[in-house]
């Protein structure tokens, strides 16, 4: 990964790149990305669209970026102009996809100049009932990196609502349309950002008895698709480390299910604790320093937590038989996990240290894969009762609601901002399995694009 | 690293034998214990004569031995050892008794219809019930090991409660 070429692009350049713009921005706008960020969140939009229902009315126009030069790239897409026309096509397409907005463009909408980009023709586009306008450039950096800038306004008010730069490296450049995406959302919903983050995954193909399952990774979209083993051993409950830096997964390498952890720039891994006895469902505490895996003695399974840089395990719960999974809350302090000591799986919250064992889940049928939502406020999970479907409650085991009704959908994760949930459903007699998500009013459920089958979906925190 | 390595060949012409039985019946709570016989090898009558039956003590051989009872069923999201699952142990455990030198693989399986940790869990549950039995018979336990394999290795296809009820297993495989 290269984050390091992904810089903040200091917002001197940002006025600097758009001639229009030097004139017209205030000396506020001359502290970088984060002024610009702690600009948004004391904005006073806030609140004006939180309702939901309404979001979808917003008149929202993604116009395509303009640059200064037309110019050949490194990057995928192409020249400086046609990367123009992809990002706000990602862009439109990821606010689009989320049933969040039903935003326009680019195709159909008139084509801002660059002089335009940061000072907009209101008078037209108030013409075309815009209510709000994403327009943006991108620029060839002398030094290979691509300039790209995002800018929102209120046609109706004839205001800048936010505006950010980054410079990337051509190879990164999606990401800049999804920062953009998150500075557009967060800033239109008071929500946190969530679209520049990955994936991890299995990729499934072959017969239902004999199915090849690969670790594979992708970004929020779907795009940078990459498979990380070949499919001769059976991977499986892939978990990204809070940094990206390493995925945490199952594998029958060599024979015995075992937990490994692999490192993503070394392209190597090793075993998360050397034992003889099978290894299930790893998780990261939010922090990314510790590790949670489930061990197996004689058939009876128990949670432990290791340090991410190895040594000794610690066990955190004994009883008679089947403890596993579990997910920190966001504080880190407690972890909720799944345990069938009454029975039956149900779900419990326990403190970090395993301490303070308590049943939160009280209804019929059985309730698996508990996942903190990263606000806080909810646990997902699968409630199995004739079906499986993805269902949330509060961490006191209250307000149980049912997210989805199908044949089988589990294993939920949470999107970075814990408004979006992804899962994976299994078609009956084929099994054929596919992520989709639904967001957390039961609404705009949707199929993620996947290049082969696909299951075990896990969502990482937005990128730093 | 090492070779990944899941079904040696043998593994898979197995599991494929017993599928093939299994289709052939039906039942509703648990499968059923008596399966036609196995096919026995291919002999032609113009060829000179071949060897009859497979080798003493080889996997093929147990099997040709166990007809079915080298696969113990379970109930939903049960581990517990009933009578029929017993006597096939016990039928299991003579042969192994009878070839001291071999080993044992007891392969935990669940049915589709749980979830992927849960099942792995459950799989290996199920393969040391399996395993505790053939023990308490007098089998050595370091000849006997375990792997589970959760709901990934289904050999009843089909999604229904039939279908469920083969796949909830515990298979014994004989190696040298």
């Amino acid at each position: 990964m290269t984050y390091r070429t992904f810089a903040v692009f200091v917002s001197f350049l940002l006025a600097g790149a758009v001639p229009a713009a030097a004139q017209d921005e205030p000396a506020r706008d001359q502290g970088g990305l984060e002024v610009g960020v702690e600009e948004m969140e004391s904005g006073g939009l806030t609140g004006s669209v939180s309702d939901d229902s309404d979001w979808q009315d917003l008149g929202l126009a993604i116009s395509t970026f303009a640059t200064d030069r037309d110019v050949p790239t490194r990057a995928s897409a192409g020249s400086t102009a046609q990367l123009g026309r992809a990002l706000s096509r990602i862009i439109s397409d990821n606010l689009r996809n989320n049933g969040l907005f039903k935003p326009s463009g680019p195709a159909g909408l008139p084509q801002p100049s660059y002089d335009q980009v940061a000072a907009p023709d209101y008078s037209a586009w108030s013409l075309r009932t815009t209510d709000m306008l994403v327009q943006g450039y991108v620029r060839a950096n002398s030094d290979g990196r691509l300039a790209v800038g995002c800018y929102l306004y209120d046609v109706a008010l004839r205001q800048q609502l936010g505006k950010a730069g980054w410079l990337v490296a051509p190879g990164d450049w999606r990401r800049a349309a999804h920062k953009c995406s998150d500075m557009v959302y967060a800033r239109l919903s008071g929500e946190s950002p969530f679209f520049d983050s990955r994936i991890a995954y299995i990729a499934e193909t072959g017969p239902k008895d004999r199915r090849i399952k690969r670790l594979a990774i992708m970004d929020s979209d779907g795009a940078n698709h990459r498979y990380l083993t070949s499919g001769q051993a059976t991977a499986l409950t892939p978990r990204y480390s809070p940094d990206y830096k390493s995925l945490l997964y199952l594998s029958y390498l060599d024979g015995t299910p075992s937990i490994y952890v692999y490192d993503l720039a070394e392209g190597r891994q090793r075993l998360v604790t050397r034992s003889n006895n099978p290894t299930f469902a790893p998780r990261w505490s939010p922090d990314g320093r510790w590790i949670l895996y489930s061990m197996a003695i004689s058939g009876n399974t128990d949670i432990y937590r290791v340090s991410a840089q190895g040594g000794q395990s610690q066990r955190l719960t004994s009883a008679p038989g089947i403890d596993i999974g579990g997910s920190y809350s966001p504080d880190g302090r407690r972890i909720v996990f799944e345990s069938d000591r009454s029975g039956a799986q149900q779900i419990y919250v326990m403190k970090a240290d395993g301490t303070g064992q308590r049943r939160t889940s009280f209804f019929g049928g059985r309730a698996a894969t508990p996942e903190w939502s990263p606000r806080g406020d909810q646990i997902a999970f699968t409630h199995i009762a004739g079906n499986l479907r993805i269902a949330v409650m509060r961490p006191n085991g209250g307000g149980l609601r049912h997210l989805t009704d199908s044949w089988q959908d589990e294993a939920p994760t949470w999107s970075p901002n814990g408004r979006i949930l992804q899962f994976f459903r299994t078609r009956r007699n084929s099994g054929e399995a596919a992520i989709w998500q639904v967001d957390l009013t039961g609404r705009n459920e949707r199929r993620l694009p996947t290049p082969v089958g696909a299951s075990d979906p896990a969502w990482g925190p937005v990128r730093p | 690293m090492p070779t990944p390595h899941i079904f040696s060949a043998k593994q898979v012409s197995a599991v494929l034998l017993i599928a093939g039985s299994l289709a052939l019946s039906a039942c509703a709570t648990k499968a059923p214990k008596e399966l036609p016989p196995e096919p026995g090898p291919v002999t032609t009558t113009a060829s000179a004569p071949q060897p009859l039956g497979p080798a003493p003590g080889s996997q093929a051989d147990f099997l040709a031995t166990m007809m079915g009872d080298e696969t113990i069923y379970f109930d939903t999201d049960r581990y517990n050892i009933d009578s029929a699952d017993a006597a096939a142990l016990n039928k299991q455990a003579q042969w192994l008794l009878r070839y001291p030198g071999k080993r044992a693989l007891i392969e935990g399986h669940c049915d589709e219809r749980g979830t992927r940790d849960y099942n792995l869990a459950l799989g290996e549950r199920r393969a040391n019930a399996a395993k505790n039995h053939l023990v308490s018979i007098g089998v050595d336990p370091s000849r006997l090991t375990t792997v589970s394999y959760g709901k990934e290795r289904p050999i009843s296809l089909a999604s229904n409660e039939t279908a469920w009820a083969r796949n909830r297993r515990a298979v014994t495989i004989t190696t040298d």
